[in-house]
């Protein structure tokens, strides 16, 4: 019993190790059933991201009949200029020039909201800071060292951190605005939320489908259950 | 008379085809106990799960490219752009993680009821071999999606190989077909996954239920049935199969159902588990992830390989710990089968042996940290100790006497009062609200439920 008990708290002290430091990720705040916030996203996207990243495994099409929008408005309003509505959202940069000026070819944004979570994107778009020790004079509290600029500087501003002492080493303690941007914190944390919504979609746009069927599915598996359980009791009423 | 000429047309082929022997053999004459309890449900639905993963399988087989340049994109093309695609995939992955559930589940009704013990050790070893084709199923499947930690699980595996003296290196290179895992793996991979394995597992469930029907089902008392038979030769406390346990799993079927397609539609990923967040990222062999962890059937097993300091002994350590698996029948010494008449030694080791396979298994999702490892190593001992020091504790345990026929014991159906009854312990009635939602925890009656519910384990061991 006293090892067991030992055992245990080695467990329970395991977890402690592995609570690793690092700043705490900031929760994002999003509704995939907003289809106007998915609107704006998605606009958001082709206008700040797209430049450099693709969304490759998904088609204007596919947007226009899951936002429940026209076809011509999503061409119009979200779609960049010349685009077909049967095409993928693909980059215009292409991987030579890409490496050539950053070094390396920014990655697909498709699945992005799978691999890295809808909370870290948030805390990212919001977490460059002002360093000018790096290349582009930026850095990022949740990805260090990044290789992209912060292409919302101007909408939010700049940032610079906040120290705080952690044993002997200086820790970032949270970002404060030194030059206000052109929109209100407010309004930058919408238009992030915004941003966010869309990749979280991007990410499976089958999701709305799957959430809303699985009800109806839950169901019909609970009256078959019904039917095979007064079934077996039927049938094992005389076994004693 | 259109019947009748069905009925010739049946006759017909029973005349030429042994079908009514073969019903009656292993549905309509096969004679289980009739005492079965929950644990007995998981080899029926491994069955089930078996059906789903070649439907699914060969579904998914159609829209899927074997390339290591096609592969992570023909796989998103399933999940967006082919009907249903998302829906066969997710059953698909779920599937594969409900597998690992339902065989643990069916290896520990095994270890609580004796069900390895002569004159069964043979279903036993054809079942664990079913384990192994099972594993090595699941390993190469992973790789297909050609994710990060396809790519990079796959290759920690594969060189794991190359540790063993004089043929090692050779060996790894032999199965990669290349340096590093590449478009020749996945390719060879594929092949394995969806032609070779499949084909020994369905051989080896064949040989699983031919044998188990040679000697007949265990049961939870760990009794011969065949002992007391009346007139006709038939069991007493035999039941035909068909159709009352063929009626009984529809309802196991009915509620794993209900789970399976709760995490399909609500939680495909639950949480990193079945499908891990870095196998969204493409497989990239110049950019290793921070952390490589296996899914999480594999991960008890990952767990001893990295306990062990030398990789070489890592390695021998975790095939030692499912090769020890097939010594089982031999390694258990006690003169009976349920655990409901062994002493508590055997009791509480397998209590110790549940514990150090769920420590491990969390263990291996985990980075390998200095107190990590030495709780891994801990917990590796006491996985080794029950098997090794088996042969000790079983044999001088003092043992209850076991009964001549089957025990009553309240099904599921019974205890619903008692649930109920529990369930108006531990919570309170509120004002306002109607329906089950009016009722809210009652921290009194929880700890009282749950003393007595401690009691009752502690009790039970002895």
């Amino acid at each position: 019993m006293k090892r067991l008990l030992n055992t245990l708290i080695l467990l329970s002290m395991s977890f402690g190790v592995f609570a690793g430091g690092g700043v705490e990720l900031q929760s994002a705040d999003f509704d995939l059933s907003d289809k106007s916030s998915l609107q704006r996203g998605a606009k958001h996207f082709v206008t700040y991201c797209l430049g450099c990243h693709s969304a490759k495994h998904i088609r204007y099409l596919r947007i226009a009949l899951d936002f429940d929008i026209e076809k011509d408005k999503v061409l119009k309003d979200i779609a960049p200029e010349g685009a077909n509505i049967y095409d993928k959202m693909n980059s215009a940069m292409n991987a030579h020039d890409a490496e050539k000026w950053f070094g390396i070819m920014p990655p697909d944004l498709s699945l992005i909201s799978r691999s890295r979570g809808a909370d870290w994107l948030y805390s990212y778009l919001k977490g460059f800071y002002s360093d000018s020790s790096k290349p582009l004079g930026v850095n990022n509290v949740v990805f260090p060292d990044v290789g992209m600029p912060n292409v919302l500087w101007q909408l939010q501003g700049e940032q610079k951190p906040v120290f705080k002492k952690d044993g002997d080493q200086q820790v970032i303690d949270k970002l404060v605005t030194e030059i206000p941007g052109q929109l209100p914190e407010k309004d930058f944390d919408r238009m992030i939320n915004d941003l966010v919504n869309f990749l979280v979609y991007v990410g499976e746009p089958g999701q709305l489908e799957r959430k809303s069927m699985g009800k109806y599915v839950l169901f019909f598996i609970f009256m078959i259950f019904i039917l095979a359980y007064l079934l077996k009791r039927e049938y094992w009423k005389d076994i004693h | 008379m259109k019947t009748n000429r069905w009925t010739d047309c049946g006759n017909w082929i029973l005349d030429r085809f042994p079908l009514t022997k073969f019903w009656n053999e292993h549905m309509a004459h096969y004679y289980a106990p009739k005492n079965f309890n929950f644990w007995y449900f998981f080899g029926s639905l491994a069955l089930l799960v078996l059906v789903n993963q070649f439907v699914t399988g060969i579904l998914l087989t159609m829209n899927y490219k074997p390339d290591a340049k096609l592969a992570f994109d023909s796989v998103e093309y399933i999940m967006r752009e082919v009907n249903w695609g998302w829906l066969i995939r997710y059953m698909h992955s779920t599937g594969a993680s409900a597998f690992f559930i339902v065989i643990y589940l069916h290896m520990f009704r095994g270890l609580l009821y004796g069900s390895f013990k002569q004159p069964r050790e043979l279903i036993w070893i054809f079942g664990m071999l079913l384990f192994v084709a099972l594993m090595a199923e699941a390993f190469m499947g992973y790789l297909l999606p050609w994710g990060q930690m396809s790519y990079w699980g796959a290759q920690v595996i594969i060189s794991l190989f190359s540790a063993i003296p004089v043929v090692g290196e050779e060996l790894s290179l032999w199965i990669r077909g290349d340096y590093v895992v590449s478009d020749a793996t996945l390719n060879r991979f594929f092949a394995f996954h969806v032609i070779a394995v499949p084909l020994v597992l369905v051989l080896l469930v064949l040989l699983h239920i031919i044998a188990l029907h040679e000697v007949g089902s265990n049961n939870p008392d760990g009794i011969d049935i065949k002992k007391h038979k009346d007139a006709n030769g038939i069991p007493l406390d035999g039941i035909p199969f068909h159709p009352y346990y063929t009626v009984k799993d529809l309802v196991g079927f009915a509620v794993f159902m209900f789970f399976f397609a709760v995490v399909i539609f609500y939680m495909p990923e639950l949480g990193g588990f079945f499908l891990e967040h870095a196998n969204f990222i493409p497989a990239d062999p110049l950019k290793t992830p921070e952390h490589i962890a296996p899914v999480w059937y594999f991960t008890p097993f990952y767990a001893i390989l990295r306990a062990v300091p030398d990789k070489f002994a890592g390695v021998i350590a975790m095939g030692g710990s499912i090769v020890v698996l097939f010594l089982l029948p031999w390694l258990d010494r006690s003169n009976v089968r349920s655990i409901r008449y062994r002493g508590g030694i055997y009791k509480k080791a397998l209590l110790l042996f549940v514990i150090s396979f769920i420590g491990l298994g969390y263990l291996g999702t985990q980075p390998a940290t200095p107190g990590a490892t030495a709780v891994a190593r801990v917990l590796t001992a006491i996985y080794f100790g029950f098997f090794l020091l088996m042969p000790i504790y079983t044999r001088w345990e003092k043992t209850k006497p076991v009964p001549e026929r089957l025990t009553e014991q309240p099904s599921l159906e019974d205890r619903i009062p008692n649930f109920v009854e529990t369930f108006n312990e531990v919570t309170v009635k509120t004002e306002g609200k109607s329906g089950l939602f009016s009722r809210k925890l009652n921290y009194q009656g929880l700890s009282a439920v749950s003393i007595r519910f401690l009691k009752r384990i502690k009790g039970s061991l002895d």
